[in-house]
């Protein structure tokens, strides 16, 4: 932190502005000439709270695809169709049991075997070959989206937000004064926020795995050079089946988390996995950090965009990407 | 990049690559086969009827060059870019809009001939900066940048209004009209069709064996020592994309004028990864490949419906059966059809003076 600073003064000055004006517009009452200029704070906060939990459902899914990607250096294009895949076990699973929770724990084990499965049959025989890796993950995204398609039918499904989840809280957030000079606070759906501060967890935990356990380390060197990491005897193929589980797990769950805060569909797989290849083009490719911050601001552009320039929301997210590229073509985060 | 080339290390015998070095000829000028598809191309009229000139033919002949824009920066420049459809999609809206077509409002009503020029430099213009953006990249990174150009394409027709009509697209689209010929009658369109797709066909076969081409060629094998020698590698891989954005974008014309209409539904993303499909089955070393690609993709896409019904199984299932005939093709062989046939005609001839063996490989 202090050496980024040292190196870039005008950046830090420009990013510490733009932090305190985001913190003055989140906790100040707005006063009346902004409210005209820009609409009203509770349209901004209600934007910024869905795109923070947007960023939130981008990280599930972008992580295991970063992860994957950085360990085996393979581009899973099939990691949507797991995504879908996961979310319609969730809603089989909510649906039958009437369980949130179990759904996450079964969508996470299925959606891991497939993981495995596709590690051993067909990553493995590959190797190293990165466009036919490429090619074939195309070829069975294109197979799962219509088995999936064949099974569950092109209807829309939605899994049920568990009871106690349900409803609305009051965020100590004022979004403005009544005449009387009482406050109204932001009310904020508790599903999403709960969802939020899941991935926040998932995300640290990941973070620590990675950084504080063997296991982690041993990732973390293959990430590296694999080569050298399996001369020095550690079984590696065992180590890409277990990434990659985790990797496919944690898109299952996100599946279920879309699921709930949003709908199940054909079309969605693809619409994921366009989104979490932007998040990892903007956050660096392989870097667990940068997906959080890959997420966090394609979500808040996505959200912000579609209140405020509705019509080229999605032109917004795609401008962030050519920006990043044009100024830093590995990624905001990536090390090389 | 080295991607494609791992890809098709093993299929790339020693024979092959002694012969890169020999001065090629035209192409296909010895090779009877080649004759015999020629003529059968051309009097093809003669042989089919509306339906199969026009379905069947007319739209191979377009796909395949679309496929050929993505063979010839894939083939020779190492370049996977997923937004060749949306560059030819791009110069059928171009097309659309300065010239005449049923949306009043939002088409200039151009003649053809102003028209078509404007949508060609457009869709050049776009594609070459698509490609300036694509080239800071390499490899699997390409493919994903050029996959979210053409996702953010297919979204901003969804949403614009202004020129793009939103989803409904544009509809009536007007067709070249002169000489007393309405060019879009079945049997006048296809040989427009195929004089195109042809041009196209020879024009990068010439440059694959052009200055030009044989130094993409070296960029593709080895960036670095390209670099060393003193050839600038990214506008070499700018240029390329520049050509490939113009084939792509004269199919693009054809496209509009076979369907008359262009909405978002064509460039979605679904359908930039057919073009990926169709040039990996055909095979995507040799110009040939994408048609042959795109022949067996339209067939497939024609015709699995009524024989997957025949055979008594849902024919809503055609898209899985494409997805596990591309899954095969990839799997068994990394050159797609062509890689088969020549492996095949290997296993027949075990001398490897195969006619047509590396002939494209450049």
């Amino acid at each position: 932190m202090t050496r980024f600073v040292e190196r870039h003064p005008a950046w830090a000055l420009i990013v510490i502005i733009a932090i305190a004006v985001a913190l003055w517009l989140i906790f100040a009452v707005w006063p009346a000439g902004l409210e005209e200029a820009i609409g009203r704070k509770r349209v901004f906060l209600n934007a910024l709270f869905n795109g923070i939990t947007l960023g939130g459902l981008y990280f599930l899914v972008a992580s295991g695809f970063t992860l994957i990607f950085g360990l085996m250096r393979n581009v899973n294009l099939a990691h949507g169709s797991l995504y879908l895949f996961g979310g319609y076990v969730g809603y089989a699973i909510s649906a039958s049991t009437g369980s949130w929770i179990l759904s996450f724990i079964v969508a996470f084990i299925l959606t891991a075997l497939v993981g495995v499965l596709l590690q051993v049959l067909v990553f493995r025989r590959m190797e190293g070959q990165d466009l036919r890796q490429t090619m074939v993950t195309i070829g069975l995204s294109i197979v799962f989206a219509d088995l999936m398609l064949w099974a569950c039918g092109g209807d829309f499904y939605q899994i049920q937000t568990p009871t106690w989840l349900i409803g609305p809280i009051d965020l100590p957030l004022v979004t403005a004064m009544k005449s009387s000079g009482e406050p109204v606070y932001l009310r904020y759906p508790l599903v999403r926020l709960v969802i939020f501060l899941a991935s926040v967890i998932i995300g640290i935990a990941m973070w620590l795995a990675l950084n504080r356990t063997r296991i982690g380390m041993i990732i973390r060197a293959g990430v590296d050079d694999r080569d050298i990491l399996a001369a020095t005897g550690v079984r590696i193929q065992l180590v890409f089946v277990l990434v990659f589980a985790l990797g496919a797990g944690l898109a299952g769950i996100a599946g279920v988390v879309g699921g709930t805060f949003q709908s199940l569909s054909p079309g969605e797989d693809i619409r994921f996995l366009l989104a979490s290849l932007v998040v990892v083009i903007v956050g660096g490719m392989g870097s667990i950090p940068g997906a959080a911050l890959g997420a966090l601001i394609i979500g808040l552009a996505e959200q912000l965009g579609s209140v405020y320039i509705p019509t080229y929301a999605i032109v917004v997210t795609f401008l962030i990407m050519v920006l990043v590229l044009a100024l830093r073509p590995q990624g905001l985060l990536a090390r090389r | 990049m080295s991607v494609t080339h791992d890809a098709r290390i093993q299929v790339r015998t020693a024979a092959a690559t002694a012969q890169r070095t020999v001065v090629r000829g035209w192409p296909d000028v010895n090779n009877p086969a080649a004759w015999i598809v020629a003529a059968i191309l051309l009097i093809m009229p003669l042989i089919a009827n509306g339906f199969f000139l026009i379905e069947i033919f007319a739209t191979t002949l377009i796909l395949g060059t679309i496929a050929l824009s993505l063979m010839f920066l894939t083939g020779y420049g190492g370049m996977v870019s997923l937004m060749q459809l949306t560059i030819a999609g791009f110069s059928a809206y171009m097309v659309a809009v300065f010239g005449v077509s049923g949306n009043a409002n939002i088409s200039l009503g151009w003649p053809w001939w102003l028209a078509v020029p404007m949508a060609l430099t457009l869709a050049t213009i776009f594609g070459t900066l698509g490609g300036a953006l694509a080239v800071r990249t390499e490899g699997i990174y390409t493919i994903m940048i050029t996959l979210a150009i053409g996702a953010a394409f297919y979204y901003f027709t969804n949403q614009n209004w202004a020129i793009f009509n939103g989803h409904t697209g544009i509809n009536n689209v007007g067709t070249p009209h002169f000489w007393g010929v309405d060019w879009r009658w079945d049997i006048p369109f296809y040989y427009i069709v195929l004089a195109v797709a042809a041009i196209c066909y020879f024009a990068v076969d010439y440059i694959s064996r052009a200055p030009f081409g044989l130094a993409l060629q070296g960029v593709r094998d080895n960036p670095r020592r390209m670099a060393a020698l003193g050839f600038n590698v990214n506008a070499h891989r700018v240029a390329a994309y520049a050509v490939a954005s113009f084939v792509a974008g004269l199919a693009g014309v054809l496209q509009v004028w076979n369907y008359r209409q262009i909405s978002p539904g064509s460039v979605s993303v679904g359908a930039c990864i057919d073009i990926l499909i169709i040039a990996v089955v055909g095979g995507i070393t040799r110009p040939i490949g994408p048609y042959i690609g795109a022949l067996v993709f339209v067939l497939l896409r024609t015709f699995a419906l009524d024989f997957l019904v025949k055979i008594g199984l849902d024919g809503n299932r055609f898209r899985l059966l494409i997805g596990l005939g591309f899954l095969a093709i990839v799997f068994w062989s990394s050159d797609g059809v062509i890689g088969l046939w020549q492996r095949w005609r290997q296993s027949q001839r075990p001398r490897s003076d195969h006619p047509g063996g590396g002939r494209g490989h450049g």
